[in-house]
């Protein structure tokens, strides 16, 4: 089991936990797009695609700018990136460290009772 | 994700969090079914020490380990090639805290600090790195900004397994 207590993470996996939503995020990472070009493209209504940006957008994946009449939305600079990829890899590193850890630890204890505890502490 | 081996009899794998406290800290915690004392000894005693803190999907190797664990004293790890890992203990209490400086980057680098608490013969451990400014945060993850370009495929991969492992 992996914890991580991030806010900013937390909200990430909220907003990547729909699959049309993830969707949006693999076309974004093509080009950019309007909101009414994603609403045709993944065929649902231009609110639910709103909102569907919108969370998004909250989690810093997506940002969007309306010029004119038309919001265009992009790929967010990499919160995601930034947060889940730098935790994601020191995770790795420590986890990996103290799984050899825990059989250098083992060691030490068979040896102390082997010792049959004559050691003090 | 890597999963590492765990001796065989170890009922189950202890869970190691990662919490990132500010833009300047990261803290790590995890518990071992030892009491401190061992836990202590693992840490302090550069031949133990550096049979775990290279895990062998690093593949790096470490060549030398010189480590003179006190307050005041200094330590150096040498991969070869040029790479080195090197710094003081700003502060040695056994068997609850070594606190050390990593000065490989010049003069602002982080400060890591290691606490041991032991509970009914268990002992939490938690390590916690201070780094100068959120950017040196940042530059020491290596590479994040190279994975900004990494495809959503992989982010789909990530995704999946952070939720499928919560």
């Amino acid at each position: 089991m992996v914890q991580y207590s991030s806010t900013q993470l937390d909200a990430c996996l909220a907003a990547l936990s729909d699959s049309t939503r993830r969707g949006v995020l693999e076309q974004l990472g093509r080009s950019e797009a309007s909101i009414s070009d994603l609403a045709d493209r993944f065929h649902i209504t231009l609110t639910g695609m709103r909102k569907h940006v919108g969370v998004l957008e909250q989690a810093g994946l997506v940002v969007t700018e309306k010029v004119g009449r038309v919001r265009t939305c992009r790929i967010g600079a990499g919160r995601l990136d930034e947060v889940s990829d730098w935790v994601e890899r020191y995770h790795q590193l420590w986890d990996a460290r103290f799984g050899e850890l825990d059989q250098v630890i083992e060691e030490l204890q068979q040896k102390e009772k082997s010792d049959g505890h004559n050691k003090t502490t | 994700m890597d999963t590492t081996r765990q001796p065989e009899h170890a009922p189950t794998k202890n869970v190691t969090k990662v919490e990132r406290k500010s833009d300047r800290e990261i803290v790590v915690e995890r518990s071992f079914d030892a009491p401190v004392h061992l836990v202590f000894e693992a840490w302090s005693k550069p031949e133990l020490f550096k049979r775990w803190w290279v895990p062998k999907s690093m593949g790096m190797t470490l060549r030398a380990c010189e480590m003179d664990v006190r307050t005041g004293g200094g330590y150096r790890l040498d991969f070869g090639d040029g790479m080195e890992f090197f710094g003081r203990y700003l502060e040695v209490t056994p068997p609850s805290r070594i606190v050390w400086t990593n000065e490989e980057g010049g003069e602002n680098g982080s400060i890591t600090t290691v606490t041991l608490t032991e509970t009914d013969g268990k002992t939490l451990l938690v390590v916690s790195e201070l780094f100068a400014s959120k950017e040196a945060l940042d530059a020491d993850g290596g590479g994040a900004s190279d994975a900004l370009r990494e495809t959503f495929g992989q982010l789909d991969d990530l995704v999946v397994e952070l939720v499928s492992t919560s």
